[in-house]
């Protein structure tokens, strides 16, 4: 109950502040220049002043935090990438080198790519197929809201549940996890699912499928409505068979969209940390760059220059997409 | 030959009756024209031929064939939507050769037809563009050609020139104007809310309200003989002036008593029993002149002048009637405001309508 109350009175704190800083910082920029009561050349002049000054001044706050948050986290991890385990030491490029030739870093970034190639390729997938279906029928807005659910849970909590789903008991033992219980019900032997190398991998990937299906789902589901229903009947009058028009007519005009949800998936998957390190930490060849980082940054490796580098690496990868990703979504909004 | 014929259609949606029964028959090379305020249920009727919508009831032949529950691509039927529906992300030449390759055409005859439509449309230069860069009536016309490519037996529009500013919906009104004469044999229902396209496109039109034919015919004879009030004041621009009216003389010749203790007598036989009977008087603005004999309709003053060159419409306030009676002069007319003018017209241009609203003839 007592956090409830300090929760609450920090975000009144919080944004009594913001709206504080507008009030006041425009107000002694009205007293400092001021327009009002003065003659035509000055009043015109102190107006101009202002004008130029207030949105630098509005928009202050938001620099400062881009810059203590990202821009210089962005150099510090740069500058550390080149240095040593305590990050003093200059050592040039050999961060680099060792991570070129370390068979968990090679192993990490097979990973990646495996993350990369298929979730968020099933993650659209599944949220087309989903949102295509669920416009036909009654019951479709109650589906889409049990889909669109996991999007609420946490990486953390997710994984959690999941835990669950894939949990394994000795042989013999009632199996509490869905996944052994239903293999055992068929005769089967249970498994320790998440320690089988490579496929661990896929059964990692159908936690975050399973999240970003939802996410997917909502945003094709906006565009498919946006198609104009007359290019379908046009369709149905040219003759066209229901897939005939889902893959000739309406795929192709939601396909600004459909990369758009792509690429942010994209960008989520290679930057997959939580769902890793909740499951199996990286162990039996799970491991991904983002964990591998955090490895060697905060946790066993203490090692502050390598940490760095891995970062420098996820960093490189995820801007490209990050700018084709952005160029798209600018041009959707145009077509719009 | 019939080439399309509707028997008792009806359609609903669930308890909601929009179509109440309609009985048509369109010949074959025929231009009808549907028109009818909003919501009239034109538009559903054409869905219905088209197959777009279900049909709840009646019988729909196309070609002598009952095709209530034949889908759309197999009933012989091509259609051109207000919003020209093009895919947009092909070009013009898929555009049009969308449906012949759904049919499996060979790349020839595709070629062939996609060529001469684009011939007789004027695209052969545009083939290779998207939609968006053309212009509207570009845009049009390439809805039109991709339903020429279907070689239909039946051409559906939908008001299709509803998006187009008005010097381009004239000379694409013209256009289809001359398509309709070059397929003789093809039968084209056109459906609008625009009684200038209906008079200027159709051999017959058909007025819809409410979901029921109100009156068929020929351009002309709905003009010069409306079957009912709602035909008589949705043809011709502006609407026909009504005025409430008693009959006082039967027999031959109809004698009315019009409000201001004015008399006019009509050409219009009517029984004895109607005698005394409440009725609606009618006349057309274009067919009424100013007069300075005793010999008038109706005298009332000026309220309003709209001097559009070519014509000059009066708004004249008469007694006992809460609209102004409208009349349409030719060219400039040298009248002011609050001027008193007499009205009259030729007894053959006086149409009256009984309590129900339908015409006496």
């Amino acid at each position: 109950m007592q956090q409830l109350l300090f929760a609450l009175f920090t975000m009144i704190v919080g944004v009594a502040a913001c709206a504080a800083y507008f009030i006041v910082s425009n107000w002694i920029l009205d007293r400092i220049f001021p327009s009002k009561s003065r003659s035509g050349a000055v009043a015109s002049r102190n107006l101009r002043i202002t004008n130029m000054i207030r949105p630098w001044l509005f928009l202050a706050p938001a620099l400062l935090a881009l810059t203590v948050y990202l821009l210089y986290p962005v150099i510090e991890s740069a500058w550390l990438s080149f240095h040593g385990k305590d990050g003093r030491q200059f050592v040039g490029l050999g961060n680099y080198r060792w991570m070129i030739n370390d068979g968990e870093f090679r192993q990490s970034i097979l990973n990646n790519f495996l993350w990369l190639l298929i979730v968020p390729a099933a993650a659209t997938f599944f949220g087309l197929i989903v949102a295509a279906l669920t416009d036909r029928i009654w019951w479709g807005n109650i589906a889409k809201s049990l889909i669109f659910m996991p999007m609420a849970i946490s990486f953390v909590g997710a994984s959690v549940i999941w835990k669950f789903v894939y949990d394994y008991r000795a042989e013999g033992t009632e199996q509490i996890g869905i996944l052994n219980a239903i293999v055992t019900w068929f005769g089967g032997a249970p498994e320790a699912w998440i320690t089988l190398p490579f496929w661990n991998n896929i059964f990692l990937m159908v936690i975050l499928i399973w999240i970003q299906t939802g996410f997917a789902m909502v945003i094709l589901s906006a565009a498919l409505r946006g198609i104009p229903e007359e290019t379908i009947e046009a369709a149905v009058i040219d003759g066209a068979s229901g897939l005939q028009i889902f893959f000739k007519i309406m795929i192709p005009q939601i396909w600004g969209t459909i990369a758009v949800v792509w690429t942010t998936i994209t960008i989520l998957v290679l930057k997959v940390f939580d769902i890793v390190l909740a499951m199996t930490n990286g162990q039996w060849n799970t491991q991904v760059l983002a964990n591998l980082m955090f490895n060697w940054m905060f946790r066993g490796g203490g090692d502050f220059g390598r940490g760095a580098t891995i970062a420098m690496i996820i960093m490189m990868l995820v801007i490209p997409i990050m700018i084709w990703n952005i160029r798209n979504a600018a041009k959707e909004m145009e077509g719009r | 030959m019939t080439a399309v014929r509707l028997k008792d259609i009806r359609k609903s949606y669930g308890s909601v009756k929009v179509v109440h029964g309609i009985d048509l028959e369109i010949d074959e090379g025929e231009f009808v024209v549907f028109v009818g305020p909003s919501g009239c249920g034109k538009s559903t009727l054409l869905r219905m031929i088209a197959g777009l919508e279900d049909i709840s009831g009646g019988t729909l032949e196309i070609g002598g064939e009952v095709v209530n529950d034949v889908p759309p691509s197999k009933r012989g039927i091509a259609m051109v939507f207000q919003s020209y529906a093009l895919y947009p992300h092909m070009t013009v030449y898929d555009n049009m050769a969308f449906g012949m390759r759904i049919a499996r055409e060979t790349k020839q005859e595709i070629d062939r037809r996609v060529h001469a439509a684009a011939n007789v449309l004027q695209l052969t230069d545009y083939l290779d563009r998207l939609p968006k860069a053309l212009s509207g009536g570009q845009r049009q016309r390439v809805a039109i050609g991709r339903a020429i490519c279907r070689d239909p037996r039946v051409f559906l529009f939908d008001e299709p020139l509803s998006n187009l500013d008005a010097a381009l919906r004239v000379a694409t009104r013209i256009e289809i104007a001359k398509l309709s004469e070059a397929m003789p044999n093809t039968t084209m229902i056109y459906v609008t809310h625009d009684q200038v396209e209906a008079m200027t496109l159709a051999d017959r039109i058909v007025v819809l309200s409410g979901g029921r034919i109100e009156q068929v015919g020929a351009p002309m004879e709905l003009y010069e003989r409306p079957a009912n009030l709602f035909v008589a004041k949705f043809i011709g621009s502006p609407a026909m002036n009504i005025i409430p009216a008693t009959l006082i003389g039967s027999g031959a010749k109809t004698t009315l008593a019009l409000p201001g203790n004015r008399q006019v007598t009509l050409d219009i036989p009517t029984a004895e029993s109607k005698k005394g009977a409440t009725v609606s008087f009618g006349v057309r603005p274009e067919d009424l002149t100013v007069t300075t004999s005793e010999d008038f309709i109706i005298e009332g003053t000026i309220s309003i002048i709209e001097a559009l060159g070519e014509v000059t419409l009066l708004y004249v306030e008469v007694p006992s009637s809460e609209e102004p009676l409208i009349a349409k002069l030719p060219g400039n007319q040298p009248f002011q405001r609050d001027e008193k003018i007499r009205l009259t017209a030729h007894a053959t241009k006086l149409h009256v309508f009984d309590a129900e609203g339908k015409a006496l003839r």
